[in-house]
């Protein structure tokens, strides 16, 4: 029952509300052990993709393919193979973080859930804090219990929205090298950010969104920067 | 694993609702101002009125019921965890069976305090057939709520959703409070109308089977866009 | 079907203009007289409501099971015309009734199944204009509950009244008035047609204009 893929493709993919158009036409292809970004100026339709990509929207036409099945076919198991790390962190405030991490582990049927939760813990840095309140929290601890928990399954896509917004920059550094370790572990990685530096240590692939509409889509290779502005400033097409 | 999920979210919802108590203290508090402002409005030479006193509990419990819906799950759309739970490879369906569960309890714990409100203030004889009685509370919140932790999942992303939710509720959910009212003063009477009361329970039943198998049916449509 | 619509407008037109001459020309019934005459209208507008409200009700399932986009253009037209039709119907029956047995109105069965479907309805529409984005799929859902929830009101509100008696009366209908009466639903069936498909026909050109406005932007 276990699925599994080694690559995400977006084929022509499209998402209007009514008469407004979110996406139009993108495509791209993202795999194992890559990390992919996706940047551009807001409303660009970044964060629609990536909720396409999590299954929690369908796109009005065109199909993303995990491996050679589609969402539709592949059904609840496709789910256990994503890992989501919403702008909204996805914590339950009153609950402790070991509680939160306990009830995502058991919902998503992991095996060992204590010695998990624990290994969960010391990578988020949180050991000492496991029975407080997510409530409490600053927004770097919570970021970090959210991305275990989105780690808990084991996911092979791993799919950010603006991570780094308001982290200081040793909680950057921290989770740029997690995502460097993910990475060496064969997963796909998809992020969603306006940070540019960040995004020069961070990304294999860049995709540029304007509009809705791809503008960009290559190897980083460390010009960034150079893409981001070539296409974005001027307005450029080209893929 | 359907009931092991629909525990799960179940227990979570009960976690996290006995660290604040906000909505049950509330609710509760809200139900009793109910029946006191029914109980003042509606007097008769000075006293409330005795018949009045099976319709208003169960009004109470329909209002109280619509805002603890409501606060529930405005507390999912805080957090967007409700997003969370629809990303999980759990059963759908199983996610509304949960949440179901945790609100139709805290509507049990409401009607724990009116019965005996409103048996105090109305002189209802509410220990004449207190196993009926019960059935009659549980068959119509659990039809109550299954329609209502329906709609209050699928207005999660709505305008309007605080007035909403009573206007698609209320009319739906009509059938319910028929049945509870008239079962429950037929219980009240001097001397029960046992035969009526069972026949209004069978009415009951019939409504949260088919509804509550209806809600099943189109939760996953429902929730995803 | 375009084609179609001026034959078949000429032809309600026809059939309504005719109408209240058969009306006229009906025999009075024995104990109400004249007013008796509204039930020609009454009854008619009774049936394409209840038609209406269960094309709406399968519509919405079909389009929240399937995601047919035709199916949620019929279901709000339909929707919208069962609450014109319950309209005509729940303000035609007080009148007849006050006239006819003195009371405007009366907590029975049938009453209150109409009014309370009526209501579903009307709660439809509000959904679907205040609902915001994704409000098609909860007026369907409503379609579809208030459709399973009409027998339970018919029974339960049924039950409640027979404990205390009404003083409902059921015209039985004489040879002389089923002429009438079946010539007003023909017309009534035929004026429902036509709004259906006009005002599918609507939602289907609207959608057309957001989809221009959709390749327009692509531009």
């Amino acid at each position: 029952m276990s699925f599994d893929f080694t690559e995400v493709a977006v084929r022509d993919v499209s998402r209007h509300y009514g008469r407004r158009r979110a996406l139009a036409g993108v495509s791209l292809t993202c795999r194992s052990g890559e990390v992919l970004g996706l940047l551009g100026p807001n409303g660009a339709g970044k964060s629609t993709l990536l909720s396409i990509l999590a299954t929690l929207l369908a796109p009005s036409t065109g199909q993303v393919y995990y491996g050679s099945h589609t969402a539709g076919q592949a059904g609840p198991a496709l789910r256990a193979r994503l890992g989501f790390l919403s702008h909204d962190l996805h914590l339950y405030p009153e609950l402790t973080a070991r509680e939160n991490l306990e009830f995502f582990a058991r919902l998503y049927g992991v095996e060992a859930v204590s010695e998990r939760v624990a290994t969960a813990l010391g990578r988020a840095g949180l050991t000492a804090r496991g029975e407080d309140v997510v409530s409490g929290f600053s927004r770097g601890m919570r970021q970090r219990l959210a991305l275990e928990r989105a780690l808990l399954h084991e996911p092979r896509l791993l799919l950010l929205d603006e991570p780094f917004t308001g982290l200081d920059d040793a909680s950057v550094a921290a989770l740029v090298s997690r995502l460097h370790e993910l990475r060496a572990a064969d997963r796909i990685i998809v992020v969603v950010t306006h940070d540019l530096d960040v995004a020069e240590r961070l990304l294999d692939k860049v995709a540029v969104l304007k509009d809705g509409r791809l503008v960009a889509f290559d190897d980083a290779h460390g010009r960034i920067r150079e893409h981001y502005r070539a296409h974005v400033a001027v307005g450029d097409r080209c893929s | 694993m359907f009931l092991k999920v629909a525990w799960l979210v179940m227990r979570k919802d009960l976690t996290v609702e006995v660290r604040s108590r906000e909505i049950v203290y509330t609710t509760v508090f809200f139900a009793v101002a109910c029946v006191l402002v029914f109980a003042f409005a509606l007097v008769k030479e000075g006293r409330p009125l005795e018949d009045a006193a099976a319709g208003i509990m169960w009004i109470s419990v329909a209002f109280a019921g619509t805002l603890a819906l409501g606060r529930t799950f405005e507390r999912e759309r805080h957090s967007e965890t409700l997003r969370a739970l629809m990303l999980a490879p759990v059963s759908r369906p199983a996610i509304y069976v949960g949440k179901l569960l945790g609100i139709v309890l805290l509507l049990l714990i409401v009607e724990a305090v009116l019965v005996p409100l409103v048996g105090l203030l109305f002189h209802a004889p509410i220990w004449n057939r207190p196993l009926l009685l019960i059935a009659l509370l549980v068959s119509g919140t659990v039809g109550f709520s299954a329609v209502g932790t329906l709609f209050a999942a699928m207005l999660v992303r709505a305008r309007s959703r605080d007035v909403m939710l009573p206007i698609l509720l209320y009319p739906i959910t009509i059938p319910v409070i028929i049945a509870g009212v008239r079962g429950t003063a037929a219980l009240f009477e001097a001397v029960p109308a046992v035969d009526l009361a069972q026949m209004w329970l069978a009415l009951l039943g019939f409504f949260d089977v088919v509804f509550v198998t209806l809600s099943l049916w189109t939760f996953e449509p429902l929730m995803t866009e | 079907m375009k084609k179609g619509y001026p034959l078949f407008v000429l032809l309600a037109v026809v059939l309504f203009s005719v109408a209240p001459v058969m009306v006229a020309q009906a025999p009075y019934e024995a104990t109400m007289g004249l007013v008796q005459k509204i039930f020609y209208y009454h009854v008619p507008s009774a049936m394409v409501m209840f038609l209406s409200a269960f094309i709406c009700g399968i519509a919405s399932a079909v389009y929240l099971f399937k995601a047919r986009p035709e199916a949620d253009r019929i279901a709000a037209a339909a929707a919208e015309l069962t609450v014109v039709f319950g309209l005509i119907v729940l303000v035609t029956g007080p009148l007849w009734a006050r006239k006819a047995w003195g009371v405007w109105w009366q907590w029975d069965a049938r009453l209150t199944s109409t009014l309370l479907m009526w209501m579903i309805f009307v709660a439809y529409l509000l959904v679907r204009r205040f609902g915001g984005s994704g409000a098609e799929k909860l007026g369907a859902a409503m379609a579809v509950f208030g459709m399973a929830n009409v027998p339970f009101v018919y029974v339960s509100v049924n039950i409640w009244r027979t404990i205390h008696p009404t003083t409902r009366v059921v015209p039985t209908l004489s040879p002389g008035m089923r002429g009438p009466f079946w010539f007003c639903a023909i017309a009534f069936m035929l004026l429902f047609g036509l709004l259906l498909a006009v005002r599918a026909r609507l939602e289907q050109r609207r959608a057309d204009v957001e989809h221009l406005y959709l390749l327009a932007d692509e531009e």
